[in-house]
């Protein structure tokens, strides 16, 4: 609750999280995933598992100021990925370029105040950090069929040639958006809107009947 | 009598398979491997539809895309009703149900076939537009019968069962067509790594191999196509789409293809499968191998069934294993459609006559008919044909060299199939898609693709090049020059070998002479699908209609399903030729997607039913629902109208809902005001810019009303913006402007000044939001946090972090209904939780939940506006009395200021926004009522504005609007007026708009 | 159905993903108090609307978020050039 104080009170940054009595909803908490994972089919084409509940924080700065790159690095442990349509990963910390002056890094959901705060303190001159945890969730599909799935809801050509492990695109999907990383050969990552969300997981599931759809918890 | 004109062996057909069908209601049987039309033909049917405007007897004419007059109705059952499908490219399975679509009451006992003759004369081309225009007020009664008469199929009256979705596919080269020129195009690109994307219409690959007696790489045409198939399927860089309509060449190499995926199994998909598939693909290449359509002659009578193209019987006969007829005349301006005599007389039935337009035909063909004895009548032409619902004879004579007239005796034949073919015209259908215009080409006497900006590449048929060789050669071509483009390395492959058979030169010929002038012979169709004549293109060239384009549309040649795949070139040729001018001259009608008729459900796709729109929703949506809201659209999001209680009336809950929260305590879930986190040492500045009121002083702590315009000074959004550090701002939006908000605020960043150090970060969905409004609401929040929140500790327009109910929030103390109100923000994964609690707490208080008809009501009391309703992007802040949120004196010259100032934008009769009382408090004015002065005057009465908001106010027990008036601020008092449209005319007072608290007394606590 | 490179994506996309925003370098007069009606009107109102090469603004809209320039025959629809916001085209008519 305590307002990080850099001179003046320049920034807001609030720890948005109750302590651990109170259960967060993630955006497809209605569905009740864990039990369709536990009553629903086991073998499929394609497996969706929701990636509830992480700490995703949206990073705006210069990719051409070599001291908040340095900054951003020590924050997270990893350098920021300044290629276009790139990623990099750590451990549990995953930053996706998204823009050439925007990222979006996730981390464990109890890490994310750390983060923000760190931020704050080792980064220097204009950015912004925005924590946007309880706007988006992670679903991940995967299996031989995940492909099609994607197929079937986006206009990106997926083809292993053109959209190697760790590309990241933000793009349209079906009549809503996604951020987009392929996470394994056979392995998408979608980060979804909350608003979204229930629109999005009618869509997967009406994508993979044909393949059959196995849900993880 | 089953299958009549079925051979014992032969073509690609499975005779251990026999499969029953029904067409017109009786029970009939084929073999797997037909198409309806060649089932139909080996049944001997040979009355397939009615004519469109004469409703004459029509048969199977073509075997492909191009047929005019098998046009069926398919469909079991209502709910799986197909219209307008092609017999003959529609596969055969067992239990399909097929009927004729055109036919009126029916195709064999057709009322309309007695206008058609007696009225022929009466209806030449144009006829619909002279004689059904007028007078404009009939049209309506005309067109049920022309439209029932005409009888283009119908839609099922029922939800439709089976699964259709969109497949986005890239590949390196996209290869139209799988004849010989296609898959040597796709064998190359494949070989040399390209992806490749090849499709077909067909069933099958293989193209005119499929019906060929050639061979190829010294085998059998149809094992070549076969192995080549194979390696092509192997190939995981490779996609194969038999059954896959090519139906549409878009900008920048985009197609789409219409995949049929189960509509040659069953009448239903099986098992849930998807029916058809639309797949859009994104090419760097193209090579269109489309081939071509054979084009029919014209001549009189040339429409009775048994009439049929040349090619199309070699087809039935090679391919299906079916001889359309015992009899068969053949005419031809060709060597090529010697074959199909060749063919008939080989399934052991007579050729009576091949009648070459031609003076002196020679070659191997033409030698090999004279062999088997067949007679070949030389320089002459079919002239006329007997029969009415077949052909039983045909009338020939000699022909003048250039085709022009007749010049000998009539000679009658007995006959029941004629077979005509007066060469080949290239599918040039795709490359016109991009706005290519064809070229014709006197050398092949066709069209054929013209210059084009596309990355494209054709090869084969399309090109002119009608030998198996010549596609064979030009389609490894083609292949080889999109490696090269893609910069891949040459592939292996080698043209297979062919033999030759060397044909001798055709003869451009269209129309065939009669003895009477064309006006007064018996009909000659060019376009079977809409009965256009060779003497109605006359008729239409001497009324004046020079451009091909114009006698298109005045005959409505090719306007057909078919598009006139068989009879355009015809038709410009017999235009050409009465306007004296050339082919090139007179020019072509081009083509547009889509190449054959798609389904609508292809088109939809899964973006049906709950599919079709996305709907958002917010962290609280559930509780909502289990409360029973009715919901209200706000852009795509779900939010809630009003919550009734069981046997409550819309009005009786609104009631409700706006006394509690005046009275007691009520909550709105606002989480869907969009959100923008704004952060950087210039934020404020460009708050300044981006709102008209001043930003600079704002402290921490504070928030602040702001009103976003357009550079013209016009009002498009509203709200709240709060200073969260100094250098730090959350501003706050419209439900529904708030993607439109953000793109503007990025475009002044990018484009105007990205000198100005600022970010900003959509946190729409990041934030629960819930108003808590009332005089108990503050009460309600101390059980629920230690903060202060009184009203010194936590006054009016101020925020704060805090913890309500054990969630960080950031509430703030800001109102759209005037009363004490508290807005909690907390991360949307604890919305629901904390929405909750207030309900636990709020028990005792009566917290009464209300939706979005109760915000409108409670904030039109106060006179507070809402972008969108009560501004309509042409009022700008002072015409909404909000003079008090403009600051004229920033530096910086804000957008809209400069607007503000134009001369339109002060004058003083602008339409101004104020409130409404009806003198009869009872009346509730419709919004959108408009208003006038004095309502005697004459019709139209001036009008002075028009009503934005109107409701009925509990809290006041009376009616209360809101609306533009002329000058309306300074008529304060006076009368305006609203003739409705039932007759009543509402007296209305204009009065300030707000109409409760005034002095703002009941928020300030 | 364009398919257009992204500058900053540094990549071919989808036109779904994109936006036209109209006429590109119209540049916000520096003080617009001092304009005349006329001028302003120009800034406001006038666009071109050229048979063949044409300068677009076009914002990836569902991608990066970022505008850029797009020159555009807009009579054959291909797309000649793209460049970034503050660059000058090369393609001229």
């Amino acid at each position: 609750m305590s307002d990080v104080k850099t001179e003046a009170v320049t920034v807001s940054v609030i720890n948005q999280l109750p302590d651990a009595s109170i259960q967060g909803q993630s955006p497809l908490f209605h569905a009740d995933l864990a039990t369709i994972a536990k009553s629903g089919p086991k073998t499929g084409g394609v497996t969706l598992k929701e990636e509830a509940l992480l700490g995703h924080l949206t990073l705006r700065m210069n990719p051409e100021n070599a001291d908040q790159l340095k900054a951003a690095e020590k924050v997270l442990g990893v350098a920021l990925p300044t290629q276009p349509l790139t990623s990099a990963s750590k451990g549990d910390v995953v930053v996706r370029w998204i823009s050439p002056d925007e990222w979006l890094i996730t981390v464990p959901g109890l890490k994310a105040f750390e983060v923000e705060t760190a931020f704050q303190k080792e980064m220097k001159g204009h950015f912004q950090v925005v924590n946007v945890s309880g706007g988006q969730t992670i679903v991940k599909l995967s299996g031989k069929y995940a492909q099609y799935v994607i197929k079937k809801s986006s206009p990106i050509d997926i083809h292993p040639s053109e959209f190697p492990v760790g590309k990241v695109v933000t793009s349209v999907f079906a009549k809503s958006s996604a951020i987009i990383r392929r996470s394994g050969e056979n392995e998408f990552e979608l980060v979804i809107r909350r608003s979204f969300s229930d629109y999005l997981w009618l869509w997967l599931q009406d994508a993979s009947r044909e393949y059959g759809l196995v849900i993880e918890a | 009598m089953s299958q009549k004109n079925r051979l014992q062996s032969g073509g690609r057909i499975d005779r251990s398979k026999p499969l029953t069908f029904t067409y017109n209601g009786k029970q009939l049987e084929g073999f797997a491997g037909d198409t309806l039309a060649s089932a139909l033909l080996a049944n001997g049917v040979d009355l397939v539809g009615r004519s469109f405007k004469y409703s004459r007897p029509r048969g199977i004419v073509a075997a492909g895309a191009e047929e005019p007059n098998a046009i069926m109705q398919l469909g079991a059952t209502e709910a799986t009703q197909v219209p307008n499908v092609r017999a003959t490219q529609q596969e055969l399975f067992s239990g399909l149900v097929a009927g004729s679509t055109n036919g009126w009451p029916n195709v064999e006992m057709d009322l309309m076939g007695l206008v058609g003759k007696i009225g022929g004369k009466m209806m030449p081309p144009g006829f619909y537009y002279k004689t059904f225009m007028y007078p404009q007020s009939m049209w309506e009664t005309y067109e049920k019968v022309i439209r029932q008469a005409a009888g283009l199929g119908r839609s099922p009256k029922e939800y439709d069962p089976d699964i259709y979705d969109k497949m986005n596919q890239h590949c390196d080269v996209m290869v139209v067509g799988a004849g010989p020129a296609g898959l040597m195009a796709a064998l190359t690109a494949a070989r040399g790594g390209a992806r490749v994307i090849i499709a077909d219409e067909q069933n099958e690959f293989g193209g005119s191999l499929l019906s060929s007696k050639e061979t190829v790489d010294g085998k059998a045409a149809a094992a070549w196509v076969a192995s080549v198939t194979k390696e092509l399927e192997a190939n995981e860089n490779v996609l194969v789409l038999p059954r896959s309509t090519v139906n549409g060449y878009h900008d920048h190499n985009f197609l789409t293809i219409h995949q049929r995926m189960t509509e040659h199994l069953a009448d239903r998909a099986p098992n849930g499968q998807v029916r058809a598939r639309y797949h859009r693909v994104r090419a760097k290449w193209v090579v269109l191998a489309t081939g071509a359509h054979e084009r029919p002659l014209v001549f009189a009578n040339n429409d009775v069934p048994g009439v049929m193209l040349a090619g199309a019987v070699s087809t039935y006969i090679n391919r299906y294993g079916v001889v359309p007829g015992n009899e068969l005349v053949l005419m031809t301006t060709n060597d090529n459609a010697y074959r199909t005599a060749l063919d008939w007389h080989d399934a052991g039935r007579k050729v009576q006559a091949i009648v070459d337009t031609r003076k002196n035909p020679t070659g191997p063909l033409v030698e090999a008919a004279r062999e088997r004895g067949i007679t070949v009548m030389a320089g002459s032409a079919v002239i006329d044909v007997q029969g009415s619902k077949r052909v039983s004879g045909v009338s020939v004579a000699s022909i003048s060299e250039d085709g022009s007239k007749v010049t000998g005796s009539v000679k009658k034949l007995s006959a029941d199939t004629v077979a005509s073919s007066g060469g080949w015209s290239p599918v040039v259908h795709l490359s016109c898609h991009t706005g290519s215009r064809p070229q014709w080409n006197d050398e092949i006497i066709g069209f054929v693709p013209g210059a084009t900006v596309q990355k494209q590449l054709t090869a084969g048929a399309i090109n002119g090049n009608f030998t198996t060789s010549g596609a064979l050669e030009q389609g490894k071509q083609a292949g080889a020059d999109a490696l090269e483009k893609l910069g891949l390395k040459a592939a292996d492959v080698a043209v297979p070998a062919t033999v030759e058979i060397k044909e001798s030169k055709p003869m451009a010929l269209f129309h065939i002479p009669h003895t009477k002038p064309t006006s007064q012979a018996p009909k000659q169709f060019v376009d079977y699908q809409n009965d256009v004549t060779a003497s109605g293109i006359e008729l239409a060239c001497r009324e004046g209609f020079e451009s091909i384009e114009h006698v298109k549309r005045y005959t409505a040649m090719g306007f057909g399903t078919d598009q006139g795949k068989l009879g355009n070139i015809n038709g410009m040729a017999i235009a050409a030729k009465f306007l004296n001018q050339s082919i090139p001259e007179t020019g072509t009608t081009i083509f547009r997607p889509n190449y054959t008729p798609i389904t609508f459900g292809a088109i939809a796709g899964r973006d049906c039913k709950e599919l079709f729109d996305p709907e958002r929703y917010t962290a609280m949506h559930k509780w909502h629902l289990e409360h029973g809201a009715k919901f209200e659209d706000v852009g795509q999001w779900k939010r809630p109208w009003y919550f009734p209680k069981a046997g409550e009336s819309m009005q009786e809950a609104l009631n409700r809902e706006c006394l509690a929260t005046r009275e007691s305590v009520g909550i709105l879930d606002a989480s869907t005001l969009g959100k923008i986190d704004i952060q950087g040492k210039d934020a404020r500045e460009f708050l300044g810019r981006v709102y008209s009121n001043a930003w600079a002083k704002l402290p921490v702590g504070k928030c602040r009303y702001g009103l976003m315009l357009k550079e013209d000074g016009m009002v498009f959004d509203d709200g709240v913006t709060s200073c969260l550090g100094e250098n730090h701002f959350l501003m706050t939006t419209t439900s529904g402007g708030a993607a439109t908000v953000l793109t503007w605020l990025e475009l002044y960043h990018q484009t105007e000044w990205p000198e100005l150090e600022v970010y900003f970060t959509s946190v729409t969905d990041h934030w629960s939001t819930m108003t808590i409004s009332g005089p108990n609401s503050r009460k309600l929040l101390e059980e629920l946090t230690d903060a202060d929140v009184s009203k010194e500790g936590f006054p009016y327009m101020d925020w704060k972090p805090m913890t309500v109910a054990g969630v960080p929030a950031r509430v703030f103390r800001i109102s759209f209904t005037g009363e004490l109100s508290f807005e909690i923000n907390v991360q949307a994964n604890y919305g629901l939780h904390v929405w909750e609690k207030l309900f636990e707490h709020g028990a005792k208080y009566d917290l009464t939940p209300y939706g979005t008809e109760t915000m409108h009501i409670l904030r039109a009391e106060k006179g507070f506006i809402i972008a969108g309703q009560d501004t309509d992007g042409s009022v700008h802040p002072y015409d909404l009395g909000m003079g008090w949120a403009v600051s004229m004196n920033k530096p910086f010259s804000f957008i809209g200021k400069r607007g503000m100032k134009r001369e339109d934008c002060v004058r003083s009769d602008r339409k101004q926004l104020v409130g409404l009382k009806t003198i009869d408090p009872n009346i509730v004015l419709p919004e959108g009522a408009q208003g006038v002065f004095d309502p005697t005057a004459p019709i139209p009465m001036p009008m002075v504005g028009h009503v934005t908001s109107s409701y009925w106010s509990a809290n006041l027990g009376r009616s209360i609007a809101m609306g533009f008036v002329k000058g309306g601020l300074d008529k304060m008092g006076e009368k305006v007026y609203y003739p409705l449209v039932d007759g009543r005319i509402v007296e209305a007072e204009i009065c300030s708009p707000i109409f409760l608290d005034p002095k703002g007394e009941r928020q300030n606590v | 159905m364009f398919l257009i490179y992204c500058p900053h994506c540094g990549e071919y996309r989808e036109e779904e993903e994109f936006q036209n925003r109209g006429q590109a370098h119209i540049a916000r007069p520096l003080d617009p108090d001092s304009c005349t009606d006329e001028e302003w009107g120009n800034y406001m109102f006038f666009r071109k609307n050229p048979k063949g090469l044409h300068h677009e603004l076009w914002v990836h809209a569902a991608g990066c978020r970022k505008f850029f320039n797009v020159t555009r025959n807009t009579a054959t629809y291909e797309i000649k050039e793209v460049y970034k916001i503050g660059e000058q085209p090369k393609v001229v008519a």
